[in-house]
């Protein structure tokens, strides 16, 4: 019954519904992770030493590690979310796939950018 | 699942397997067709997991290791083996509605509709449908909400609504702008990837999603 079984899966493989599921997937773990950051934010800067223990906390590999992924979850969603827009506001035809292509550039672009400001 | 073992054949198609099982293996097996050729819109299946118009889809194509699974078309209840009800697909249409209503002076007034006119230009773009069902089967939207009208139907309505002669527009825009209608496709695009006639549902819904917010905000709606 395999082949059968990844049948029900295998009309869902093509890039635009790849985008639609990056676009829900991000959403929802910028939603569980956005809340979880804030908070993290606040209790680094919070109490006596504040800036010390603020800049300790961003040198933390872990935390820029949450923050890249942050960054790239972000612009994945704002480019899911320009797709839509170009879709169903502008009724882009052909460029659709265009835009899908887009979107992904423009979140790899902003995650890169963001790890090459890191190393720096 | 059955497994069958047909010879292979020249510019073989889906459809020729099919039709060699049930005249040479299998005389029970049921299935659709007509035209043979592209145009009825009849002998859409499942093949390999993806919907397809089978007497146009070649077995080269899609056979990789010299097999392939064919399955009656998703989103439809199976009458039997290939063969679906496409009753509800049907009905849908005309739920959109989707039959041209003639103006009172139709009859007296020739319509003018230059062909580079921008309705025009839309209309054509999305006019070509066989009713196959393949962007029915193909949409996850269809498979979460059982009465969600279905990116052939809202095309269909599409096109309507942008014939200038047509004199049903109020009662059609507020039949495709509820829970069932175009803003509950998620553009995943699933129609436009596998219409057999290359046209995009994705984009003639979103038409329709402008078209009933603008109705919406003149207080038409
Ligand atoms: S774009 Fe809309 S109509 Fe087409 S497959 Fe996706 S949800 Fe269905
Ligand atoms: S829009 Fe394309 S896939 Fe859908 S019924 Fe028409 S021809 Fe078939
Ligand atoms: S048999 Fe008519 S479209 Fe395939």
């Amino acid at each position: 019954m395999s082949a059968l079984a990844a049948s029900s899966f295998r009309r869902r493989t093509h890039p635009a519904y790849v985008a639609f599921l990056v676009h829900r997937l991000s959403g929802l773990m910028l939603a569980l992770f956005l809340p979880l950051h804030f908070w993290a934010l606040g209790q680094a800067i919070e109490g006596e030493a504040r800036l010390e223990s603020f800049l300790r906390w961003t040198d933390n590999p872990l935390t820029k590690f949450a923050e890249l992924g942050l960054v790239v979850l972000l612009a994945a969603h704002l480019g899911g979310g320009l797709r839509l827009l170009f879709i169903e506001l502008v009724g882009w035809r052909d460029w659709q796939s265009r835009a899908i292509a887009f979107a992904f550039a423009l979140g790899l672009a902003f995650g890169l950018l963001f790890l090459l400001n890191l190393g720096a | 699942m059955q497994r069958y073992e047909v010879p292979a054949a020249p510019s073989q198609t889906i459809l020729d397997l099919v039709t060699y099982i049930q005249r040479a293996l299998d005389p029970t097996l049921s299935y659709r067709f007509a035209c043979r050729v592209g145009m009825c819109g009849s002998c859409a299946m499942t093949v390999n997991g993806r919907p397809r118009w089978t007497c146009r889809t070649h077995v080269a194509k899609v056979a990789g290791e010299g097999e392939v699974t064919i399955e009656p078309l998703k989103n439809m209840p199976v009458v039997k083996d290939l063969t679906v009800d496409m009753r509800e697909f049907f009905d849908k249409w005309a739920r959109a509605r989707g039959a041209f209503v003639p103006s009172e002076d139709a009859a007296r007034d020739f319509a003018v509709v230059p062909p580079s006119s921008p309705e025009r230009v839309e209309a054509d773009a999305a006019i070509e449908c066989i009713g196959c069902g393949v962007c029915y089967a193909a949409c996850d939207v269809v498979a979460w909400n059982p009465d969600y009208l279905g990116p052939a139907a809202l095309n269909r309505a599409w096109t309507l609504v942008n014939d200038l002669r047509d004199d049903g527009q109020p009662e059609r825009l507020l039949a495709v702008a509820g829970d069932a209608g175009c803003h509950a496709c998620h553009s995943h695009e699933s129609c436009r990837t596998y219409c057999p006639k290359s046209l995009n549902p994705t984009a003639s819904i979103a038409g329709l999603k402008r078209a009933t917010a603008r109705a919406a905000l003149r207080g038409e709606l």
